[in-house]
């Protein structure tokens, strides 16, 4: 089986991507976490004004069989959040890099983009 | 220790199915998506391996005296061709595992019985049921038969058709609880009007090296732990060693709400127990909990009232496929079991807003 790894995201080893416009930096889970996890039930997201810590878990997402921490990939104040997923946490499996994205977060720090994994690093950790 | 395989785990493999260890075995838990499987069952049919559960042959003249002590429910008042729910209790009455007890249709000289006990469990009431037939002194030959039969659940509305096609349509004739001996692909099977998922449905036990034969006869949906899981919670159904287990989860059948299964005018291990706690009462009763905040309610998660308190422990749960809301099980206590009364779940150290609910939550 293979995963959409897009080539322009990066990520982190514990199945987050992010994606950044130069100053809001937008964070989910992979194709490949999706998989893993089957039937997203439920997701747990911090509040708009809320500070993530790099590398801290910042949120909780849960399918039938599983319930996994989400992880920051960068530290900083949440400025959005998904909450479509909140009645529709199935966009996590159905469009985990578009409908199904989690956090809008402007950065405190965007060099700590520069330690997260290229798309080519994370397809060779699921491989 | 490696863990045992159905016959069909390489076919399973080839399916796309991801396993998981379950009672010592690697079983299948999911084909597709357990929400898909879940639906198919609840909606038209699907078929299940449930090759990990334990199968255990009892013949001779004492068979029936023998199981009768060792089983919380009436032995004596099968007859050939039916079945019954029942618990295996020790001394003190606590609930060693559930099983279903069948009386063969095909054994007219002597009454010959298969008890099928949960994943695991096979060597463990081999033993204890040849252990309490030397103490007793009776005269039975038990055999632990598991490795020689592959067992199928094939479960949902539309099963009896499924049956009807595959082998006979007078399989749609037995009641619940009934089961015959018939040919399934030119096997020979025992079929039982039996199943863990609410649904109508039969349970084929068919010969290892036939295996795949029977499986390939049925055009449905593959399904695997996680819908028989989500299945199972939905009508409130036991599972041995999470809902109780003797170590980590001591309960008699009436904490566990199958009391029914207990006939204390019959002789077992563990009536005596049982008969004073009928008497007496019970601390703790075995309840489904809907949550109405959002979240998953999960095995281990406290039961505590208004006031922080803890009142009792969720011992399964899950979202509920068909209800899209958070439902569990567990143990509360006795004075606050009202169906409809609050009770709140600490979820990951926050709480939430629940109730007692009647089980089945989906009504069948």
């Amino acid at each position: 089986m293979s995963f959409d790894v897009p080539d322009d995201l990066r990520y982190l080893e514990s199945h987050e991507w992010t994606t950044t416009d130069g100053e809001t930096v937008t964070i989910g889970v992979t194709d490949f976490a999706q998989d893993e996890l089957g039937d997203v039930v439920f997701v747990e997201l911090p509040a708009v004004g809320d500070e993530i810590t790099a590398e801290d878990a910042f949120g909780v997402v849960e399918s039938i069989k599983a319930v996994s921490d989400l992880y920051a990939p960068i530290s900083g104040e949440v400025t959005a959040v998904n909450e479509e997923l909140f009645d529709q946490p199935e966009l996590v499996n159905d469009d985990p890099f578009g409908d199904g994205w989690m956090l809008e977060v402007a950065p405190s720090d965007e060099s700590e983009l520069d330690d997260l994994l290229s798309a080519a690093e994370y397809r060779e950790q699921i491989a | 220790m490696t863990d045992r395989q159905p016959p069909l785990a390489d076919a399973h493999a080839a399916a796309g199915a991801t396993t998981t260890a379950f009672g010592g075995w690697a079983m299948p838990v999911e084909f597709d998506s357990i929400k898909t499987e879940h639906a198919a069952v609840r909606e038209s049919v699907g078929i299940f391996d449930v090759s990990h559960m334990s199968e255990i042959e009892v013949t001779g003249p004492d068979s029936t005296a023998l199981t009768n002590r060792l089983t919380t429910n009436d032995v004596a008042a099968l007859s050939p061709g039916e079945a019954q729910y029942a618990c295996i209790t020790r001394e003190d009455g606590v609930m060693l595992d559930d099983t279903v007890v069948y009386r063969r249709a095909d054994h007219a000289d002597h009454p010959a019985y298969l008890i099928v006990p949960n994943a695991g469990h096979d060597s463990q009431f081999t033993d204890w049921w040849q252990t309490h037939r030397e103490e007793w002194g009776l005269d039975a030959t038990v055999e632990n038969t598991t490795d020689q039969w592959a067992m199928f659940a094939v479960q949902g509305p539309d099963s009896p058709d499924h049956l009807a096609a595959a082998a006979d349509a007078a399989l749609t004739d037995l009641a619940r609880f009934e089961h015959t001996t018939t040919e399934i692909a030119g096997v020979d099977c025992i079929v039982a009007r039996t199943g863990y998922t609410g649904e109508d449905g039969f349970e084929i036990l068919c010969p290892t090296d036939a295996a795949e034969m029977v499986w390939n006869t049925f055009d449905c949906q593959p399904c695997g732990l996680g819908a028989r899981d989500t299945l199972r919670i939905e009508m409130g159904f036991l599972l041995s060693g999470q809902d109780f287990d003797p170590d980590d989860q001591p309960r008699t059948p009436y904490e566990a709400g199958v009391g029914f299964t207990v006939d204390l005018a019959t002789d077992f291990l563990g009536r005596d127990a049982l008969a004073d706690q009928h008497k007496t009462g019970i601390d703790q009763q075995f309840v489904g909990i809907t949550m109405l905040d959002r979240g998953v309610p999960r095995e281990g998660y406290a039961l505590v009232d208004s006031d922080g308190e803890q009142i009792g422990e969720l011992t399964s749960g899950t979202m509920s496929p068909t209800l899209n809301e958070g439902i569990g099980l567990g143990y509360l206590d006795s004075s606050h079991t009202t169906p409809g009364e609050g009770v709140e779940i600490v979820v990951r150290g926050n709480r939430k807003q629940a109730e007692v609910t009647d089980r089945p939550f989906v009504s069948k």
